[in-house]
């Protein structure tokens, strides 16, 4: 059922599609950045797609990505090593369809220095706090997000705290700046 | 003889009383949190009112964050347990097997876990999830005047606490199930005493029923409060009772069957409205039902082992690891490296306390998660409270919350 939405994909949108990947069945879509909004308005309105409902969007900092394989096992892991210059963070979004029951994870890699997607809240009003989430956590900006806020931190937090290279034992004073309220 | 304007105002050149006063037009912010008591301490909701009537409302989340998953990367899997203990703290069990599914897909182990470790899991689930109604009701009860069925509930739910303490050890953080299984079996004599409690709890049941159900001053806090509509919660991404309250009829446990709940008999209740007293009547039918899986699953409970058996992710037996040095090593690299799970990632989800419960793990091939994300309930319920909150009156904050069902720690993570 489900590989039929990633042939289905490739069928429609060809070269946008980055990547395929179905390992422990889930349905993994890589999409270029400039086709993401139109590729998820499709997956949603499209009567065989139909995906209606958002269930999470997060996203994965590759910067300590060394994978270490495990004699006698198969690894069904399909990510290279981060090299240190391409693309740093993949933003996914994970939907489901209500009617046919099918779920996709849509993915999109960015660089650190242009940590910029499209937003899909326009598209699933339920992604409004998992894109605030993901850009307190990450710093990844969400374009068209009515309301990108940090959402768990305060303003004034400096820096992206599951961002790999934030240190897990840092602590900040938090310092009142009203100037900073809503403002990034 | 003093005339009203003295009486009322105390002096005779008052304003005269026969011109209405109006009230300032100007909106007006107010705090209601972090430390209110119906917002559980750990959410601030800022509200732009109209009087009463609520224009705007900014809901806060994140006072209880305390980084689950930057620390989640930095423990092996099994020391994730204690975490996912915190997450939705009045039902960790379904939080321990959510966790325990996601490594098991990882590493392809789930069709060969033992029949009695999955019929455990999913009793202590059921437990787990009787605990949470229980607690969501009678706080919301409580929450609107009704101080009786709080007791009540919370009695029956000590009954279960104390037995799931009899399980793990641990009255609230249980950590029990492992990867491959739960830790240990469950004690002899253990269901019974669980059945008996089931009866009690269904006579508690009735009462509180009653004292509830027809109660007007109840059913005028909840009926019409709050709706969320079933195309509302589509796009809003909502499960669990909320979404089954609006008539969207969805339970992970029969869309996505997972463990052995295809072989046990069970309802999901849905109701057509989606306001706060169909929210309320859809998780009082779940604690039946989940009875009823209980019944059934203590009846059906096969005998065997409730663990894998697999060198890699059980632990040896105690007698080996005393007397044998492989074992020895074995249980110290399992505990000082943690199970290693082949590189690769997966999300892999339960029917929560609240909804769809998930975890979207990326493993590289150690034994420590490389990124561990929970898809907790409540954070997605939660965001709906904005928009429902909306030009209901200050006091309908109170119920609706309670029946969205925010636990603190599984919506801050």
């Amino acid at each position: 059922m489900s590989k039929k939405v990633l042939d289905a994909l490739k069928a429609k949108f060809g070269d946008a599609i980055e990547a395929t990947d179905d390992q422990h069945g889930d349905e993994t879509a890589f999409v270029k950045r400039d086709k993401l909004r139109e590729i998820a308005t499709w997956l949603r309105d499209d009567k065989a797609m139909a995906f209606d409902a958002p269930v999470f969007a997060t996203c994965v900092d590759l910067l300590d990505w060394r994978p270490v394989s495990i004699p006698h096992t198969p690894s069904t892991n399909t990510r290279p090593e981060y090299d240190g210059a391409g693309p740093r963070f993949e933003v996914c979004w994970q939907l489901r369809s209500t009617t046919h029951r099918h779920r996709i994870r849509i993915k999109v890699r960015v660089t650190e220095a242009d940590p910029k997607v499209a937003s899909l809240t326009p598209l699933w009003i339920g992604f409004d706090w998992q894109e605030r989430e993901t850009f307190d956590m990450y710093g990844i900006r969400f374009d068209g997000h009515p309301d990108l806020r940090r959402i768990y931190l305060y303003d004034e937090f400096v820096g992206y705290p599951l961002r790999k290279d934030y240190p897990k034992e840092k602590r900040q004073p938090l310092v009142r700046r009203p100037d900073l309220v809503g403002d990034h | 003889m003093a005339d009203l304007k003295t009486l009322v105002v105390g002096r005779k050149d008052a304003v005269d009383l026969d011109v209405e006063q109006e009230l300032p037009h100007e909106l007006m912010t107010v705090n209601m949190g972090p430390s209110h008591p119906a917002m559980h301490g750990t959410v601030r909701i800022v509200l732009t009112v109209d009087g009463e009537r609520i224009v705007k409302g900014d809901v806060q989340p994140g006072y209880l964050h305390r980084c689950f998953e930057k620390e989640s990367e930095y423990a092996t899997y099994t020391q994730v347990f204690p975490y996912t203990d915190r997450l939705n703290y009045v039902s960790p069990m379904i939080n321990n097997v959510g966790w325990a599914m996601t490594i098991e897909k990882l590493l392809g182990i789930t069709k060969q876990l033992p029949r009695r470790a999955e019929y455990v899991r999913v009793i202590v689930s059921e437990v787990s999830r009787i605990t949470d109604h229980l607690t969501c009701v009678g706080a919301s009860a409580m929450e609107l005047g009704a101080f009786t069925p709080f007791l009540y509930f919370l009695k029956c739910r000590e009954w279960l606490y104390t037995l799931l303490e009899e399980v793990s050890g641990a009255r609230l953080t249980h950590s029990y199930v492992r990867v491959g299984g739960v830790s240990k079996d469950l004690p002899v004599g253990w269901t019974d005493k669980l059945l008996a409690r089931l009866d009690e709890i269904t006579a508690v049941m009735v009462e509180v029923e009653a004292m509830l159900n027809q109660n007007k001053i109840f059913r005028d806090r909840m009926a019409g409060i709050g709706a969320l509509d079933r195309e509302a919660c589509i796009k809003w991404g909502q499960t669990g009772p909320i979404a089954r309250a609006a008539g969207l009829d969805y339970d992970v446990r029969k869309d996505y069957p997972y463990s052995v709940y295809p072989e046990l008999e069970f309802d999901v209740p849905v109701g057509t409205t989606g306001d706060c007293l169909d929210r309320y009547l859809v998780r009082i039918e779940e604690i039946k039902q989940s009875m009823r899986i209980l019944r059934q699953a203590v009846a059906q409970l096969p005998d065997g082992p409730v663990m894998i058996d697999d060198p890699r992710v059980a632990l040896p037996p105690k007698t080996d690891a005393y007397n044998t040095i492989e074992s020895m090593i074995r249980h110290f690299k399992h505990i000082v490296d943690g199970i290693r799970v082949p590189a690769g990632e997966t999300y892999a989800f339960v029917e929560g306390g609240n909804g769809e419960l998930g975890f979207y793990v990326v493993a590289d091939g150690t034994g420590r998660p490389y990124k561990a994300y929970v898809r907790s309930p409540s954070f997605v319920h939660l965001s709906t409270a904005s928009t429902i909150i909306k030009d209901h009156l200050i006091a309908d904050v109170v119920p609706i919350f309670g029946m969205i069902n925010m636990i603190g720690g599984e919506c801050d993570k």
